[in-house]
């Protein structure tokens, strides 16, 4: 029973000195994306502080592509950002490829940018839908994953595997696309439109979703900016950099689309941020599709890097030679250090890779964006409540892969 | 593209500016320690520079460069109004401190406390210098050339369990208990379904009661 406040007469102008509660919510927690700590200090349900503490998926990404090759850093790059694996192996290939300075053939160019764009599709459809579901709305998670689904199948098609494809390749990809590529891209894009529209129309004029997710998790743009935020979460605030846009790689340059900007920086601009980059990307899907040759290499002819065809490594002497050496040495990259970016599903994903002229990697070091936007959480907690958390964290798409390593 | 980031600091720094290098059209300048903050805050505040978007602070070891200092670490940032880059680099020594840049971009905070967990380098005037992604238990520094890939430090630790090593107490020479079905018997209609252990004891019966 709450005290009667009248019957505790001069007393209850006294201030009741009181400490913050520290509160732990683990790693493993059921409304927390992936493994993170945060150690909570509070005022009845207001954060005064939050520890973010990462780290419980450190798996040693950058000391283990250190011993092998520099194909066989493919599996780990997958596993960064595991929701768009794609996005991984094609930064990492572009970082490597400029080190090296290969060219490869523009239909290479197309389809690692109908693939790349595919993965972004399936990461925003995923935190999303994911969000949602943790304020309470399970169906349009089940919406999503189910077209997710269909975008799965696509990349099951080519590559093999639903989820971690290990498809690129220094130098091209590791197989050319299949006969029903295209068709079956085209065919899977309308699917993703309706679900789109069905999800919006399901949450964007429901109450509790509108006020549990305006005005939660505000950061500014100066702040953000400072902290090294990039992807959704910058582009949340106002800030138009999209580096397809300010530093376009493959062939950004040669499409159309927009780059969504939201205003306040809050949790309800970067759901609606992430919704209309999946449209965006239908967009510059679309237009890939048209502009990609139907045949042709797909891997650069420089046999330094690339394994040769079967048939030239079975009958002629060069092609077993060349097979011979880069299976048995690993690529020889040219020694030197370089640093290359690509827009990732949460934002600017760097390599930063030096190589000693072996065919081993000397350091590869990955700028993950979103280890940058979840320092940045702490901003956006502090003075928001526990339940301010959870559509919070949710919505910086925190992937554990890329955050620890 | 962005070369005027290199002129504008060797004009304004002169010496100080130890190297530049624009390979593969990065653009990188080596410092030395002592100049590491002053440079990094000249970049933010300079207007022609701007470089306001704090990208990323890493480092990288080379044990084998002797004499020179054994870790180079380097800051990547980037301008927004003016979209260019430069890659500013230092080399330290070990066991000696760099100036922390969190009073120049406050995404340093995190990233030399990885660098500081990684590589073992101490950032002076930092505001919360602890490891980040190992535990605080942790020995040594992970990204060191001679930290040994191989080495397990278990939090809690692994249990000696004897005998590991002998062979299951059964089964392993008569094959699973899902193996001693007899399937065709099943698809016949045969066979009574009964749990793989009470077959041999339900065919006994059986053959005692036809009998």
């Amino acid at each position: 029973m709450e005290p009667n406040y009248e019957d505790l007469g001069d007393d209850a102008q006294l201030e009741l000195p009181s400490e913050p509660m520290r509160l732990n919510m683990g790693p493993s927690h059921p409304a927390m994306h992936g493994t993170i700590r945060m150690v909570l200090d509070l005022e009845g349900e207001t954060i005064m502080d939050v520890d973010i503490q990462p780290g419980y998926l450190h798996r040693g990404f950058e000391k283990s592509c250190e011993r092998g090759n520099w194909n066989q850093v493919f599996p780990y790059a997958d596993r960064l950002n595991y929701v768009s694996p794609m996005l991984n192996n094609i930064g990492f290939s572009l970082a490597v490829e400029k080190l090296a300075g290969i060219k490869v053939p523009d239909r290479c160019t197309w389809y690692r940018m109908i693939l790349g764009e595919l993965a972004r599709i399936s990461d925003h459809l995923t935190c999303n839908s994911a969000s949602a579901m943790e304020l309470g709305a399970f169906t349009p998670f089940l919406w999503c994953i189910k077209v997710r689904d269909y975008v799965w199948d696509v990349l099951e098609e080519e590559t093999g595997a639903r989820l971690t494809h290990s498809f690129g390749r220094i130098g091209g990809m590791a197989f050319p696309p299949t006969e029903d590529f295209k068709s079956h891209v085209l065919a899977v894009m309308p699917q993703v439109e309706e679900v789109l529209l069905e999800t919006e129309g399901l949450l964007l004029k429901n109450r509790i979703f509108l006020d549990r997710m305006q005005g939660t998790g505000k950061l500014t743009q100066e702040r953000a900016i400072a902290l090294g935020v990039t992807g959704p979460v910058l582009r949340s605030t106002g800030c138009d950099y999209d580096v397809r846009k300010a530093n376009p790689y493959l062939f950004y340059d040669k499409v159309d689309f927009d780059v969504p900007v939201g205003h306040d920086g809050d949790n309800y601009d970067r759901f609606m941020v992430r919704f209309e980059e999946v449209r965006q990307s239908i967009r510059i899907i679309k237009q890939c599709i048209e502009k990609m040759a139907d045949e042709g290499p797909v891997n650069s002819p420089d046999l330094r890097y690339v394994y040769p065809e079967k048939e030239d490594v079975y009958n002629t002497i060069e092609g077993t030679i060349a097979h011979f050496k880069i299976v048995m040495e690993g690529a020889k990259i040219p020694a030197g250090e370089v640093y290359s970016y690509t827009e990732g599903g949460n934002g600017e994903l760097g390599f930063y890779i030096v190589s000693d002229g072996s065919g081993t990697p000397y350091r590869v070091r990955v700028r993950p964006p979103c280890f940058l936007n979840l320092g940045a959480c702490r901003e956006m907690l502090v003075g928001d409540m526990i339940a301010d958390i959870v559509p919070t964290f949710g919505s910086i798409n925190m992937i554990g892969g890329e955050c620890d390593r | 593209m962005s070369k005027k980031v290199i002129d504008r600091l060797k004009a304004q720094f002169g010496e100080r500016i130890l190297a530049t290098s624009d390979f593969r059209g990065d653009d990188e300048a080596i410092v030395a320690p002592a100049d590491w903050l002053e440079i990094a805050g000249f970049l933010r505040t300079d207007p022609e520079c701007a470089m306001d978007h704090f990208i990323d602070l890493s480092a990288a070891d080379y044990p084998l460069r002797e004499p020179a200092p054994r870790f180079d670490v380097f800051v990547l940032v980037r301008s927004l109004a003016k979209n260019h880059r430069v890659r500013l680099k230092t080399r330290v020594a070990d066991g000696e401190a760099l100036a922390s840049l969190f009073t120049v971009w406050k995404g340093a905070n995190w990233t030399e406390r990885e660098v500081f967990d990684m590589f073992g380098i101490v950032f002076s005037d930092h505001p919360d210098m602890r490891r980040i992604l190992m535990y605080d238990e942790f020995e040594g520094y992970p990204l060191r050339k001679d930290y040994p890939i191989d080495r397990v430090q278990p939090l809690v630790a692994y249990r000696d369990v004897s005998g590991i090593t002998q062979p299951a107490p059964f089964g392993h020479d008569i094959g699973q208990p899902w193996a001693r079905i007899s399937w065709e018997d099943r698809l016949d209609g045969n066979a009574v379904p009964v749990s793989p252990t009470l077959a041999s004891e339900q065919a006994t019966h059986e053959k005692k009661t036809a009998e």
